[in-house]
Order: C-alpha cells, then structure tokens, then sequence
C-alpha cells in the first residue's frame, strides 16, 4: 500500500513488519519520532513488542545487548550525542556478533548545539565493527531496515541505518509500504547459533587472552568481508519480492564520464538533478551513490569508476585534521590500484547547512577546470 | 535465626581464580546454591569477570552474560524481556556487579532498572572498593579508609554512601543486606528474593584479604564483626517501607572490626572515634527509618 510518510514513520513500519520483539531506546531529536510512533503502536496493541524505556543510549544499547543474547529480534534508534554515547556499547554488539539493527538519524554533535543534519555521528562510530547503510529516501529507508536484519542475522554483525536529519526524518514522501505477508516470506523469525538455554548453561563474552583474542577479531573482519556477497544476494532478492534494489553503491548519469561525484544520503537526490542537467547540456559527468560505508565497497567503486579521471566527493562531515571521511576512505581504497583518478575532497553542508543545486554545480565545476584540487580540503559554502 | 538447609549442588566449579580467602568466592558459592541452574547472571566488570577464568574455559556451572561495567541492569533488562518474549517466566535472571558497579558507576542504569521496577535479583557484592582494578576507592570505601587514590596522608574523607536506602526509594518490593559469616541469613533472603516478582536488591558484604590488607583467613570473622560493631547491619526493607532488622545482641565497638585490617591501620585514638560516631549515626538513621 502506498502511504505518504515522514522517514521516521518509515522507520516505524519497517520496525513493525520486521516483528522485532525487543525496542530500547531513548529519545533525542531528530530520532524522536520514532521512538513515539513506536510507543504508540505497541500501546495500541497493533505491535507485540516489549519496549524498554531506559533512562540513557548506553542502556538502550546495553539492554538490546542483553535482549539479542536472549536470542530475540532487537531495534533501537538514536542521533548524535545518543550515539556518541552508545560508543562502548556498538563496540560491545559487534564484539559479541549481535545481529541488532539500528537506526541513526544523521545530526551533528555539540558544541555548538546543533540538531540538523551532518554525519560525523555516524562516521564517528565507523571502527566500532558495525554495518553502515546510508539511505537517499523513505522508501528506502524502510526497504533497508528490512534488509539489514536479514544481513546482521547472516553474518552476526549489527547493522547501522542511516538517514538525514529533517530531510528524511520529518519529510513526507509517498512510501511504498509491503504487506506482512510479503515481508515475511521474505524475513524468516531469528534463530540464533547460541541461544541461551539454562539447561545447557554457557558463558557469554569471557575474558580472553592475548593467544586467542586476535582469532576473535580475525573472525569479525572475516564476517565484514562476506557482507558485499551476502548483502548483494539479499538485495537482489528483495529487487524480485518487491521490485525495489539499491546495491552497495549506485552510478547514475552518462555512461562514459571523465568527472564522477560521489555523494551519500539526500545529497544524492540532489546531485541526480545537477547532474541530468549537466548532461543535457553535454558536459561528460556522473553521479556515484554510497550506500554501504561499512565495509566500504572498494569493489563495487573501482569497478564503477573505471575511465574516471577524477573523482569529487562531497562529504557532510568532518574528521578535523583529516578532512571528510568518505573521501579519506575513498582515497585509502584507490592507493593499491592500478588507475588512480585524482580524488576532490569537498566538505559541505555541516550542521545542516544546505547543500543546494547551486553548490554541487560548483563542486563539478571546480573539478572539471582543474587538474588536480588545490587544497586537500575543499571547503564548499563556507563563509570565510 | 531459623535452621535453613543449604542445597548441596555446587555451580561455582573448581579452578576459580579468586583470592585465598576471598569473602566474595564463598559470597559466590552460597549464591549460586541458592538460586539454583534456572539462573542467568548478567556480571559488569568486578573481580567476577576474572575470577571465573580466561575463555574457552570458565568456573560458572550457570549462564554467565559477561556485560561492560555500566550497564548491569539494563543489560540484565534486555536479558529479561528477551525471556519474556520467548514466553520464559521460570528462569531467574540475576545481576552480580561490584559496590563499584553498583553505587559509582552502574548506579543510572541500576536506577532506571528499579524505578522501572524489572523483574531483576541484584546482587551487589560489596568489597568497599575497585578491588579489580587494584583497589581504589569507590562511595562504597568507609570513612578513613586507606585505598590506592585515597592513601593514609589523605584517607577517604566520605562516610560510605547509603545504597540501600537510596534502593528502597525506588520502593522496590524487596531489599536486604546479607554477608557470609550469615550463611543461613544470606540463603534465606536470597530464596525469598527469589519467589518476588519485581526488581530486587540484595547488598552483600563480601571482605576482600588483599584490599583490606586483612588475614586471608579472618573473612568470616570479619564480615561477622562488621556486623556485630553495626557497620554492616543485617536487614530488610519490603517496599521500600518495611523494615526488619535482625538485631545482632553481640554489640562490639567498631575498633574490633577496624583494628583486624590494615586498611585502618593508620588512623588514631580520634579518628577510631570519628568512625565510631559515624557507625553510630547510621545506626540511628536506620532505626528511625525502620521506625517511620
Ligand atoms: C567504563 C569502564 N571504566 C572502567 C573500567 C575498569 N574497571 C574494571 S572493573 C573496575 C572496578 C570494579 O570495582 P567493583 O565494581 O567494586 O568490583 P570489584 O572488582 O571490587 O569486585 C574498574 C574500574 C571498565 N571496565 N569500564
Ligand atoms: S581482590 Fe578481593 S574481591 Fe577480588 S578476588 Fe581477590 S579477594 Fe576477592
Ligand atoms: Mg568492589
């Protein structure tokens, strides 16, 4: 059924048709709505969830910690500072290859206080042994948190889904909304390996020693390292169930481009428009979408970009003293490869700034006239 | 004191690391016996998350959730309402966290947990220190007492802080406190513990050789001292509103109990004095609580 709904609300229904049985969560805005909405349906007997409603984001995490171990479907969502918060506890699920699906919704970090979107949070979080998948619309949104525990329950990692402050969280979209039956045949119940079972007492998360921690570790890269086959096959699926895909990355506009820019979140959907527009008039560019962040598709890129010169990137966050964070991976990716196109790293649009039309035509510009960035930091929008 | 049978099985196996003498490994074994195998224990960082021992192997003969240090109830929680979920009311889930987990640390979550009132035994085992970390002082530590951060230029300058009447309100249906030189005490609250639904809170005090810088054979004797000179009274509180004392008639002056540990070793005439008085203002605290 086609339903007009915020990215929050889509949010909602993909936790409904999941049929997570454990939410935990704590509000903080721009997330907040989903934690309401999700009370609301599970008051009103619709969802049978048990939602624990904690006094922070480190037991929000640590309660669905708890709860996965006790072998059932988790959710949470948060932003920001409830991320930062989480910090030891993402590090915790992965660790103990809990299959928790979460929800951020993109917002920078204080100080100053700021609630609009930027992606440092999520990015921030990038080493703590979750999935991360950026979303462009409600549908997708919806669609990728029915993936993502299909994919965290595969290979026993949690899954982090991400999506713009405002631009998604509190936009009505029209939302292609599935029937439970559909999900279903397409999202079996969760079966844990290790479920915990008193008659066959175990212990959980034991200390480890030097001779086998390293082993434990090896094993979470391992299970990173299937999630580019596992994830594709689990979208194509979901492309023949519902006629909907979105691959770990996506390249849009003319075939052969000597420029390709490379964006993630709603950015995206505005980069489409810049860049049909561009082609009309003749200029030889293409648009990459990132999807997956974690494990980056270093695949997926390379063999998308072949013929490329150069490669703008605008990142919607920050690592201070580095610059933005996709470009920092991209540039990492490209290193050991045979063509390399030089990589245009521009940051924009922090703390919800908009990152308009005329901005991205700026960024395609800049890069086509030069060679080679002048800075490594291309500060795109900024009031110097 | 009724006669109560300790259950003979053992789920606190051989080859534990705890140290010779350990107040908390014999806290431990009476725990485990009387909460039985339908048991899940949720462990935040202490001494228990080493003591059982190092991976693949480990000294629990029941579930053991090790958890980050924060976070005893409400991953304890989470653990719950997966069992809820999976239409499991029978299996106890318990939480075993330091005074350090629990009164420093772990207190929000411990907070949350019980304003929520989950269906949680939490047990505090009580060493009056970070004795994992190679004993610092906690809001646990008494008043003069020597740890590593409060050394005996500067010993602790706070009374210990009262986490049992910050438990009871939260008007939790049930709380006591329990040491092992009590064995039948201890058994019997941890058994009535188990048959309440709701969050309850058992504050076990557990003496810690090392830490205390006491004899590794005196913890029975010490935990019996600590509650006979009053600085560990053995009671109970029912919804948050009634009390029961099990009056020690053996009153001892707290220099019995302090002069057996080197942890006091340095305080004067006076100071045994000041602690005296402390001892003796939390007593009336909790008479006129008790009395109210
Ligand atoms: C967030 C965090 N901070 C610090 C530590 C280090 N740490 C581990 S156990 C511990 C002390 C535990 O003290 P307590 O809870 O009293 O238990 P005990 O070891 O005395 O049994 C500390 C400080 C940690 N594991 N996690
Ligand atoms: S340090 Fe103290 S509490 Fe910890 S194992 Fe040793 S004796 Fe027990
Ligand atoms: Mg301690």
């Amino acid at each position: 059924m086609k339903r007009v709904i915020t990215g929050n609300q889509a949010v909602a229904y993909g936790v409904i048709l999941s049929r997570v049985d454990v939410v935990s969560a704590y509000p903080i805005t721009p997330q907040t709505t989903i934690v309401e909405e999700l009370s609301e349906l599970i008051a009103s007997g619709r969802l049978k969830t048990r939602f624990l409603k904690v006094e922070s984001e480190h037991s929000a995490m640590a309660a669905l910690i708890g709860a996965s171990t006790g072998g059932v479907r988790c959710f949470t969502a948060t932003s920001s500072h409830g991320l930062a918060y989480m910090h030891e506890m993402l590090h915790w699920a992965s660790g103990a290859r809990l299959p928790i699906v979460m929800v951020n919704v993109n917002r920078a970090i204080g100080p100053p206080w700021n609630i609009w979107s930027d992606q440092s949070d999520s990015l921030s979080q990038r080493d703590t042994g979750w999935i991360q998948l950026y979303c462009e619309n409600n549908q997708e949104v919806l669609d990728t948190i029915l993936q993502a525990y299909l994919i965290a329950e595969k290979v026993k990692l949690p899954v982090m889904v991400v999506l713009d402050a405002f631009v998604l969280s509190h936009t009505s979209e029209p939302v292609e909304v599935p029937s439970m039956e559909e999900v279903d045949s397409f999202l079996p119940p969760f079966c844990p390996d290790y479920p915990i079972d008193t008659q066959e007492p175990r212990a959980y998360s034991v200390i480890t020693m030097p001779e086998h921690f390293m082993e434990f570790r090896y094993k979470i890269q391992k299970a990173m390292e299937e999630v580019p086959d596992v994830s594709k096959k689990v979208d194509d699926e979901f492309r023949s169930r519902f006629g909907r895909g979105y691959g770990a990355i996506e390249r849009y506009g003319k075939e052969e481009a000597e420029v390709l820019l490379m964006t993630s979140g709603t950015v995206t959907s505005t980069s489409r428009t810049v860049i049909r527009k561009l082609n009309e008039d003749g200029l030889s560019v293409a648009g990459l979408k990132i999807k997956r962040f974690r494990p980056f598709p270093s695949e997926e890129i390379y063999g998308a970009i072949k013929g490329a010169k150069k490669l703008a990137v605008i990142d919607r966050n920050l690592s201070a003293g580095v610059g933005g964070i996709f470009a920092q991976e991209l540039r990492a990716s490209l290193y050991p490869r045979e063509e390399r196109p030089q990589v245009f790293g521009f940051v924009s649009g922090l703390g919800g700034r908009d990152i308009t039309p005329e901005l991205i035509g700026q960024a395609i510009q800049y890069t086509v006239e030069h060679p080679q960035p002048e800075e490594e930091i291309l500060w795109l929008g900024l009031k110097r | 004191m009724n006669k109560i049978k300790v259950p003979i099985t053992e789920n606190l196996g051989h080859g534990h690391l705890a140290c010779a003498g350990c107040g908390a490994a014999i806290s431990m074994r009476l725990t485990l016996k009387a909460l039985g195998e339908k048991t899940i224990m949720v462990f935040p960082a202490s001494c228990w998350s080493i003591v059982p021992g190092f991976w693949p192997y480990s000294s629990y003969r029941i579930t053991a959730v090790h958890a980050g240090f924060v976070t005893g109830a409400a991953t304890a929680s989470g653990v719950r309402a997966a069992l809820d979920v999976r239409g499991d009311d029978e299996t106890l889930v318990a939480v075993w966290a330091g005074d350090g987990g629990t009164f420093d640390i772990g207190l929000q979550a411990l907070s949350g947990a019980a304003e929520r009132n989950e269906n949680l035994l939490y047990i505090c085992n009580d060493n009056e220190g970070y004795m994992n970390t190679g004993t610092q002082r906690s809001s646990a530590t008494p008043l003069l007492a020597w740890t590593t951060t409060t050394p005996v230029m500067q010993p602790k300058e706070n009374p210990k802080k009262d986490i049992m009447a910050i438990m009871a309100d939260h008007h939790i249906p049930y709380a006591a406190t329990a040491t092992i030189a009590y064995p039948e005490d201890l058994i019997r609250k941890l058994e009535k513990a188990k048959g309440i639904r709701g969050t309850r809170f058992i504050h076990l005090f557990s003496p810690c050789p090392p830490g205390w810088k006491m004899a590794s054979e005196q913890s029975v004797k010490i935990s019996r001292l600590a509650v006979r000179s009053r600085i560990f009274p053995l009671y109970e509180i029912e919804n948050g509103r009634d009390y029961t004392i099990q009056e020690e008639q053996r009153v001892v002056p707290v220099r019995e109990y302090l002069k057996l540990q080197g942890r006091f070793s340095h305080l004067t005439e006076k100071d045994i004095e000041i602690t005296q008085a402390n001892v003796d203002d939390t007593w009336e605290r909790l008479l006129r609580r008790a009395r109210c």
